[in-house]
């Protein structure tokens, strides 16, 4: 052995000894902007539990991890002032967030001028992956026209030829109802009135009195939460529901099912996830997730475990080192996502390529009829990157 | 707007109730808050916690014992002594200072139960069950019914009405109110236990917004934050109807619900700012509202 080559090698073990010094006394700083407050407070804690758990099953991805957790408050005002904060002075390497699609819109604005790279676990605003799309945005969850979209066509395929549409007049409301309306009229049927309630008012008396009159072949609503209750238990009351058959975007049925009680069951609603799904990744997910917090998984914390995974599989594509972009962005764009929901693929704008599952609330549960649209991908107007 | 509420009368027939049973249920959340703010002068935030009380201790109650008519004098007397209490320990104090105090202690006071509320209930929603005499539609003029329940609402409100309306204009409890709200220190200075007076008002104002809670929890969902579902509508009922006035309340909570109501399905576009439209066109008129005393 020469002296060159012993200097070489001593070299090579120092640089390794240097490499290994420098994970360890550097973590990977993820920035965690989710509600761990108010009404979407469970919501973010479902997501931040099962992204960690994705993360701690694939041993952070080989690399030195940090969480930095940031109440967002589901403020749409403090969104970007929060986003801001995470980046400039915890100098986070990674965004994670938001749940609220107000807030989001304000992460992506501060993203695509700082360059961090930031992952959406829930927020749908369609305009994060189409117009405002960047190399550095990415989402794990839906946009707000994927999930409504398939809906339109199992209407139509049940017999419905003209349609009403509901929903809070929001940015949601109009982006779900007319991804329905789209694809209804496609199949050549008609979307005879388009209602809007002010959000979030709940007295939908009114607007249940005028779908009585004009007596279409099915309505389409968008609503979730507490207001998803509300608007399932006032159109049985009002005797609607055995005459006029009632569709909705998915999250109509999702968490609130015990609360709806028999006015939900029968219903038909489209999503990216299901109860009663055949395949061993869900089987697998929700054993864990139960295991990990006691409680009970759903759509939210399957969305924040896929963020994990996302994570986890760019840091390893990456070997940590995330000061270099354009590589940790070209690995989340090209990843593959062993999903709870089905193996998915990110679109060209940065949005899960996904099957939309039809499901029939049946006993407390969404379950899975078939696939209603498969690998649907969002056409993300005006994206260009 | 394609299609008209007027031409066809089964439709125009279901909104007059829609918007009469959202007025009446109205009017119990704003005659307490009417009558607490006029007579104590006390800007009350927290008033549609007593509400949110009232709809959990219907969801709670009929849960436990499947009977919601048992909730509803169990969520009352709630209600009314919740308030009675903390007019004692709390309210008293600030009935001479500025609105400002009042307005950090009730605002406290919301998030106090607003906490209380999620220990003990989680942040689920729920819903009570509607009593199952009462659970079918009556089928009107054509396509057109309406759920026996709400009918049931409107009747006891208005049998509600009737009550407070026959304790202030014919009760010896009744004239005390009226000159407590006229006139606070005449009646002090005549010798009249207004202390008795002030927690029996503060105690059937919560204990009306309670019931107002209870009797829509089987028709609304029972959910965090529910406490302010009402609150910035009642205080408009409260300047329309004129601050004081329980008469006032009434016929405001009415025209809300009306304006509301046909303002959601002729003009959808504007039926959020509706309400505070009509507010602002009252207050033109008459500055002190329909029925306010002249300043």
């Amino acid at each position: 052995m020469t002296i060159a080559t012993k200097l070489m090698s001593a070299a090579i073990a120092l640089a390794a000894i240097g490499g290994t010094a420098m994970a360890q006394d550097t973590p990977i700083r993820i920035g965690v902007m989710l509600p761990y407050s108010g009404t979407f407070a469970l919501l973010g804690q479902n997501i931040t539990e099962a992204m960690e758990l994705a993360m701690a099953e694939r041993n952070n991805g080989g690399c030195n991890v940090e969480y930095i957790q940031l109440d967002s408050e589901a403020d749409p005002s403090r969104g970007p002032e929060n986003a801001r904060r995470l980046i400039d002075r915890d100098l986070v390497d990674i965004l994670v967030g938001p749940v609220h699609s107000g807030v989001a819109m304000g992460m992506v604005q501060v993203v695509r001028e700082t360059g961090t790279p930031l992952i959406i676990p829930n927020a749908g605003v369609r305009q994060a992956t189409a117009e405002l799309c960047a190399p550095n945005i990415f989402r794990t969850s839906f946009s707000n026209w994927q999930p409504a979209y398939p809906s339109g066509t199992v209407a139509y395929d049940r017999g419905a030829r003209t349609a009403v549409t509901l929903s809070w007049d929001y940015g949601a409301g109009h982006q779900a109802t007319e991804a329905f309306a789209e694809s209804f009229e496609a199949a050549g049927g008609e979307v005879v009135e388009q209602l809007f309630i002010p959000f979030p008012d709940t007295n939908f008396q009114p607007l249940l009195t005028q779908i009585a009159g004009i007596q279409p072949d099915a309505v389409f609503v968008f609503f979730a939460g507490g207001g998803a209750v509300q608007f399932v238990n006032d159109y049985d009351d009002a005797g609607l529901k055995d005459t006029i058959p009632l569709y909705g975007s998915g999250f109509l049925t999702e968490g609130v099912l015990d609360a709806q009680g028999d006015a939900a069951e029968g219903l038909l609603t489209t999503l990216h996830y299901a109860d009663g799904l055949d395949n061993p990744v869900d089987a697998h997910f929700r054993e864990a997730f139960e295991a990990a917090t006691g409680r009970e998984s759903d759509v939210y914390a399957m969305q924040g475990y896929d963020t994990g995974q996302l994570i986890a599989q760019a840091l390893e594509a990456v070997s940590c080192n995330v000061g270099d972009l354009d590589a940790l962005s070209e690995a989340m764009a090209s990843a593959t996502i062993e999903s709870p929901r089905g193996t998915f693929n990110m679109s060209s704008s940065h949005n899960p390529v996904q099957d939309i599952y039809l499901r029939e609330a049946r006993d407390g549960q969404n379950v899975v009829i078939e696939i209603a649209a498969p690998a649907l991908e969002d056409p993300a107007p005006g994206c260009s990157m | 707007m394609s299609f008209d509420v007027f031409a066809d009368p089964a439709i125009f027939l279901v909104q007059l109730l829609n918007a009469t049973q959202q007025g009446l249920l109205l009017f119990l959340i704003a005659s307490g808050l009417t009558l607490i703010f006029g007579i104590m002068g006390i800007i009350n935030l927290a008033h549609g916690s007593f509400y949110m009380v009232g709809a959990y201790a219907a969801y709670a109650v009929a849960e436990a014992t499947g009977s919601f008519w048992l909730a509803l004098p169990i969520g009352v007397a709630a209600g009314i002594a919740l308030g009675y209490v903390l007019e004692r320990l709390l309210f008293r104090f600030f009935y001479e200072r500025d609105h400002l105090y009042q307005v950090l202690l009730t605002f406290g006071l919301i998030l106090i139960f607003e906490e209380v509320r999620g220990m003990m209930f989680g942040e689920d929603t729920h819903r009570a069950l509607t009593p199952e005499a009462l659970d079918f539609s009556i089928p009107l003029l054509g396509v057109q019914s309406y759920p026996a329940y709400r009918l049931a609402i409107s009747v006891i409100c208005l049998l509600v009405a009737l009550g407070l309306y026959l304790l202030i204009s014919r009760t010896r409890l009744g004239m005390m109110i009226r000159a407590g709200a006229y006139n606070r220190e005449m009646v002090q200075a005549l010798g009249i236990n207004i202390t008795f007076v002030y927690a029996a008002v503060f105690g059937l104002g919560t204990g009306l917004a309670a019931l107002a809670g209870l009797l829509e929890a089987p028709v609304a969902s029972v959910e965090p934050g529910i406490s302010g579902r009402y609150l910035i509508i009642s205080f408009v009922v409260v300047v329309i109807g004129g601050i004081g006035s329980v008469k006032g309340a009434f016929y405001g909570a009415l025209l809300i619900g009306f304006v509301d109501t046909f303002a959601k399905v002729i003009v959808p576009e504007a039926a959020g700012m509706s309400v505070y439209l009509l507010m602002a066109a009252v207050l033109l008129w008459r500055p002190t509202g329909l029925f306010g005393r002249p300043a």
